[in-house]
């Protein structure tokens, strides 16, 4: 194990998958500028500086990732994918399909988002539901250093388009991460804390803060589970299903807005196949629908904290 | 000699597209098969083009497509499997006429968000030039795209980047069903790519043999230079947008001026006029282009329906 943070785990997954596979390179605005030892190591074609030109950007990894490279693009803050979207939902994500499957879009499209830098809505908006309402994309979205090394390195080697989203306040976070090979399966959920009373299931940052209302609900002597999703599509079903089936109850917690979001398929594909599970109502616990504020305590207050967590879980369990 | 043949070769050519199109426009007249955004006055831009493209080199294209396609050599009886959503169409139905795409001919990634191939082009490009060897992009867009953004950031990205790519603005004078008059001041797109450092032409688009001599000069310069360039070929869509349209937005004058320079009608006339063409080879020609589009309806309406399977079987790699 070494300690590392989220940043040094992308970069080191990045690192590893440009040694390995000489067709994956990578480019973004300031790639090449921020990313000083990757243009060292593997040179200007394979490390880029862009225009400010979204659009193109992801176009331009689309056309690259059809015919025979493996490109991962940074388009920074997650709200600029709307002006790649054009390339990444009718490209990348369709002409596969509709071409009767003569092309395939190896490609990782990369941004940051969710509260923690004060950067405001056109900086910070969770828009990862979008893609997963997509057919053709996989989207991921980690909690820890782990994962973000190991799930970055397995969406470079699959051969659809992955959006690998990152979660502002966890660039920072340490983290043990296994030495040597490290390839986390996308679709693929896991079970953080083991418990019997209630399932809260997340990803990203708010992961870590269901991982904190666990232990305060513990010491009021309820168990939770806590199931990282880790990938949004291919969404592991099973893990889920497998979890609720066991505590009976279920909370959702996510940064992103309640209406369509992630919460809501989750609380529907329990109602559909563990519904006799179910010894209490679904709850989501998400962000509000407004655009997310740059105050700091309003940016706080935007993010389902663990208070809220612990007291909604608490609720189910004592009113069942 | 072989210029004659090339003459004669790209009048057959545009002569398959046209019956093609007018084929296509026949069977949706009979509820046989569903709209088409034909590409009928356009045979000249296509063909001459394509033809001065190379083995190696690829296509990207866009809804107007049957012209580039045709001209790579795409079988016409699996694009009208295709258009009537049959499974030995060339994307097993899955495109319809829209996004026919034939990797096997090079003729990749179309995309009909006009302005989409644009945006793609400039991966393909970088594909050639990190893979390796000598083939270039070529890329057909309308002057519809070239309003769209992607169009300056696509050349500008392919510029910075030396990236082999040929763009081919077929400037049909229409953006669906607005006139370009109306929706730019600029005379042709070329001017855009001089302010970006990209090489840029202009020819008569229905010219076949003017458009072949500039797409060659121009493919010979991005296959030495790998660096893009910009032909723009000044042509006219003698039909409607999308199958059925009466055109009756169309001002009669301009329409009857480019009937008058119908691109097959100006091939037949010079090599006519040149003693390259007999009535009788006239006759076969006709002969032969209506003999090949019997056979592709006949093969297409043989062909089965894909199975629903295929709705779901290809979104996944």
């Amino acid at each position: 194990m070494t300690s590392m943070t989220v940043n040094d785990a992308i970069s080191a997954a990045l690192a590893e998958e440009m040694r390995r596979d000489p067709t994956v390179l990578m480019f973004g605005e300031g790639t090449a500028t921020k990313r000083r030892d990757l243009l060292d190591e593997f040179g200007p074609a394979r490390v880029r500086n862009t225009p400010l030109a979204e659009g193109i950007l992801a176009g331009t990894a689309a056309g690259a990732a059809a015919t025979g490279l493996r490109p991962v693009v940074d388009l920074l803050f997650a709200p600029f994918l709307c002006y790649a979207m054009d390339e990444i939902v009718n490209s990348a994500g369709k002409l596969r399909a509709i071409s009767g499957g003569q092309f395939s879009f190896p490609m990782v499209v990369m941004a940051m988002t969710g509260a923690g830098w004060g950067v405001g809505a056109q900086h910070n908006h969770n828009l990862e539901a979008w893609f997963v309402h997509a057919p053709g994309l996989k989207v991921v979205m980690p909690s820890n250093a782990a994962d973000f090394k190991g799930l970055l390195k397995a969406a470079i080697r699959d051969d659809n388009p992955v959006l690998f989203f990152t979660d502002i306040a966890l660039g920072y976070a340490e983290g043990e991460v296994p030495d040597g090979e490290l390839v986390v399966p996308l679709g693929k959920a896991a079970v953080r804390r083991e418990g019997a009373d209630v399932t809260l299931v997340s990803y990203a940052k708010t992961v870590n803060h269901c991982l904190d209302a666990a232990g305060r609900l513990a010491e009021q002597g309820i168990e939770a589970e806590v199931v990282d999703l880790r990938t949004l599509k291919p969404l592991d079903e099973d893990t889920i299903l497998a979890s609720v089936r066991k505590t009976g109850r279920l909370v959702v917690v996510h940064e992103a807005s309640r209406l369509c979001g992630v919460g809501a398929e989750i609380a529907a594909l329990v109602s559909e196949k563990a519904f006799r599970s179910l010894r209490a109502p679904v709850l989501r616990l998400t962000g509000p629908d407004a655009p997310a504020p740059a105050s700091y305590p309003l940016e706080q207050a935007f993010v389902p904290q663990a208070g809220a967590i612990a007291e909604a879980a608490a609720g189910l369990v004592r009113g069942a | 000699m072989s210029n004659h043949h090339r003459g004669v070769e790209a009048l057959e050519r545009m002569m398959l597209i046209r019956a093609y199109e007018e084929t296509l426009v026949d069977l949706h007249g009979r509820g046989r098969a569903a709209g088409t955004c034909t590409s009928v006055g356009q045979e000249a831009a296509a063909v001459g083009v394509v033809s001065a493209l190379g083995p190696d080199d690829q296509i990207l294209t866009n809804h107007r497509s049957a012209g580039h396609l045709l001209a790579r050599g795409a079988d016409p009886r699996r694009m009208l499997a295709e258009v009537t959503g049959k499974a030995d169409g060339y994307c097993k139905g899955m495109s319809g006429s829209l996004h026919i795409a034939a990797k096997e001919l090079g003729v990749i990634l179309t995309s009909t968000i006009v302005g989409g191939e644009l945006a793609l082009a400039t991966g393909v490009g970088l594909s050639r030039s990190m893979l390796g060897g000598d083939g270039i992009v070529t890329c057909f867009f309308g002057d519809g795209a070239a309003c769209e953004g992607r169009f300056q950031e696509s050349l500008n990205l392919a510029a910075v980047w030396n990236l082999p790519v040929l763009y081919v603005c077929e400037n049909n004078q229409w953006q669906a069903f607005v006139h370009r008059k109306e929706t730019t001041l600029a005379d042709g797109v070329t001017a855009q790519a001089a302010a970006l450092g990209v090489a840029a032409a202009t020819v008569d688009g229905n010219d076949v043999e003017a458009v072949h001599a500039a797409a060659a000069t121009a493919v010979e310069t991005v296959r030495r230079t790998r660096r893009p360039y910009l032909l723009e070929a000044r042509t006219y869509r003698l039909r409607g947008h999308f199958e059925p349209d009466d055109q009756s937005y169309v001002d009669p004058a301009e329409l009857a001026h480019w009937r008058d320079r119908d691109p097959i009608l100006l091939q037949r006339a010079r090599l006519e006029r040149d003693g390259l063409l007999s009535a009788d080879e006239v006759l076969r020609m006709e002969g032969a282009v209506r003999r090949t589009m019997d056979e592709a309806v006949a093969f297409a309406e043989a062909s089965p329906y894909p199975g629903f399977d295929q709705i779901t079987a290809a979104v996944y790699a």
